[in-house]
């Protein structure tokens, strides 16, 4: 199911405003790769280009290679709506569909696309919950509004109504900067079995979080405000955080940035 | 650390003005209006000056209470207080006042035989007589306007809120701004210039013909940029963060508008449709030139004259018979109840679809 992102050159414009430059970037499948790096620095605005979501803002346009297991996303023909279906979000504040019912936000991935039947619907409802660490707290209220739960249920909704569609690529920004600490551990011990089927891509200010889920992390950065954010450096986890090739990496992660 | 000579150092406690001060100082504001009023001769006296004079007075006496107990901070809210609520008072007062002239004076007529009888054959002398055919009239052509305008004005405002770009989108804002600010007249002049005189011919032998229909249509002109308007708001109010959501599970970006956007929109969509409709309903000028008004009654809003409620009370206010003005209120009474009740069942369905 999971798939590999390969991006070569990746540049990303908002307008005139040139966000990201030259991002080079292999993910594995079946990975956590924790994107970090100061505000500003575009690690947003790669994770939203990866399953073109950056084309949704007025004026925003991205050049370069971006494929999934070797396909193209923005070639010409590429349906945008079955790209995301393949590479699934999570954002920042949870947000689920306030009109719908916490079953209803579940499947709503597959109603909205035309899946019909009960049974299939009812399967994938309590597998995605399931998977989501969530079913045990929500299995009794199904047809209540999803608005009605906590923060960190919530996000975890969310993430439920993401693999409900059966992506092959999950991508999170910064998905637990809105909840507390407990709700944060109960998605990270998420994020490591989702591991195991899908490829993710976390977008994270907190370092101990990248350190802990991620098996590889890499490091964005701007040279200064205005300029264009680029890839400093990508590796495996344990490296960047205890030994990391370039002198920017280090200072940040230690808390000295310049 | 050294103490703070901060100007607001000190206890937390300020003393406050006993709980029934408020109410003594009403009542003795009152006491002391009255008599000035009264017995003082003041201005010629009278229950409104009366009261004008004790609000007054009210304020006067609970500043300087206030400021001499609980200092000047203190008082000036309480004066900022019973401001708002006079503000309010007499924002309601108008409003209570309609309300309670239409019911005291519309219920004398409020019968069986008001509901279910026309005005055909009734004479200047004749006490009985009703609003059957007006109600139709009313109904059908409020109905076929709002028909023709809710899913004009939903698909107009999502194209301005979800699809347009740049000048088009722009330039058809400004015309609906324009619209929203004309003249009910021009409207009915409008239609009828259009309608009644051009179109209709062409399907009627040539000759010009008054109908409910035209009338619809220009309800219709002064109701598509009302409810494109709010509509357009209510959209605007709908947090992107939902419809990326939606995307993000790919889906496309019309299911996004028609299955999360506009179901979360809908509570105002409805608020923003009734004011139309209710604004509708009253309209007289534009009704009266291309419908022309009956005193019969007419099924049909596709052909002949048709009467509504707003110009049977327009005519039996100015008709010379003691008993038309009873008519004229109780028909009133009668509009304002029907835009009511729509307006109630809306609310309600709109909640019903909303969860619990």
């Amino acid at each position: 199911m999971a798939k590999r992102i390969e991006a070569v050159g990746v540049t990303a414009y908002y307008g005139e405003f040139k966000a990201i430059e030259d991002i080079t970037i292999t993910i594995e499948p079946r990975s956590v790769t924790a994107l970090i790096g100061p505000s500003g620095c575009g690690k947003s605005t790669f994770l939203r280009a990866v399953n073109r979501m950056h084309e949704v803002l007025p004026g925003a346009r991205v050049e370069g290679r971006l494929s999934l297991d070797g396909q193209d996303i923005y070639e010409r023909g590429v349906d945008v709506t079955a790209v995301r279906r393949s590479i699934g979000m999570v954002f920042q504040r949870p947000n689920p569909f306030p009109t719908m019912s916490i079953y209803d936000n579940v499947v709503a991935g597959l109603k909205l696309n035309g899946v019909r039947k009960k049974a299939v619907l009812d399967d994938a409802c309590e597998r995605a919950l399931t998977s989501a660490n969530l079913w045990d707290e929500v299995r009794n209220r199904l047809s209540k509004p999803g608005a009605g739960l906590s923060g960190g249920q919530q996000q975890r909704l969310c993430i439920a109504r993401t693999i409900a569609v059966e992506p092959q690529v999950v991508l999170m920004d910064e998905p637990c900067s809105a909840l507390d600490p407990i709700s944060t551990g109960a998605i990270e011990d998420l994020i490591f079995e989702l591991k195991n089927e899908f490829t993710i891509i976390i977008v994270t200010h907190n370092m101990q979080q990248a350190a802990r889920v991620s098996d590889r992390t890499a490091f964005f950065s701007i040279s200064q405000t205005g300029d264009p954010g680029r890839l400093i450096e990508h590796d495996v986890t344990s490296k960047i955080f205890t030994n990391p090739r370039e002198k920017r990496t280090e200072d940040y992660i230690t808390g000295r940035f310049g | 650390m050294t103490t703070l000579s901060s100007p607001f150092a000190g206890s937390l406690r300020r003393r406050r003005l006993p709980k029934w001060s408020p109410w003594a100082i009403a009542a003795g504001s009152l006491g002391v209006s009255f008599l000035a009023v009264y017995a003082g001769g003041l201005l010629g006296g009278g229950p409104v000056l009366t009261i004008v004079v004790a609000a007054l007075a009210y304020m006067v006496g609970l500043n300087i209470a206030a400021r001499v107990v609980e200092g000047k901070r203190a008082a000036r809210n309480r004066v900022a207080s019973s401001l708002i609520y006079s503000a309010f008072t007499l924002a309601l007062l108008p409003l209570l006042s309609v309300v309670w002239t239409l019911v005291s004076k519309g219920v004398d007529r409020l019968d069986g035989d008001f509901f279910t009888h026309s005005m055909n054959g009734i004479t200047a002398f004749d006490a009985n007589g009703g609003i059957y055919h007006a109600i139709i009239g009313t109904v059908q052509q409020v109905a076929i306007a709002t028909l023709i305008t809710v899913p004009l004005g939903i698909a107009a405002a999502i194209y301005i809120v979800e699809y347009g770009r740049g000048k088009l989108a722009a330039a058809i804002r400004f015309f609906i701004d324009v619209m929203t600010g004309i003249p009910s007249i021009v409207a009915g002049l409008f239609i009828l210039a259009f309608w009644v005189f051009v179109v209709t011919p062409v399907f009627n032998d040539g000759r010009a013909g008054y109908s409910g229909f035209a009338a619809a249509l220009a309800l219709s002109v002064l109701m598509l940029p009302t409810i494109t308007r709010s509509c357009e708001e209510m959209l605007r109010l709908v947090p992107d963060a939902l419809r990326e959501g939606s995307y993000a599970l790919g889906v496309p970006k019309w299911k996004t508008v028609m299955r999360i956007v506009l179901p979360t929109a809908l509570p105002g969509i409805v608020t923003g449709v009734m004011l139309a409709v209710a604004r509708a309903a009253g309209e007289t000028a534009p009704v009266l030139l291309v419908a022309g008004g009956s005193n019969s009654i007419n099924f049909n809003p596709f052909s002949d004259n048709q009467q509504s409620l707003s110009i049977y009370i327009w005519d039996q206010a100015g008709a010379a018979s003691q008993y038309a003005p009873a008519r004229a209120w109780a028909a009133a009474l009668t509009l304002v109840g029907l835009v009511l009740t729509l307006t109630i069942v809306a609310k309600l369905l709109a909640r019903r679809s909303k969860l619990r």
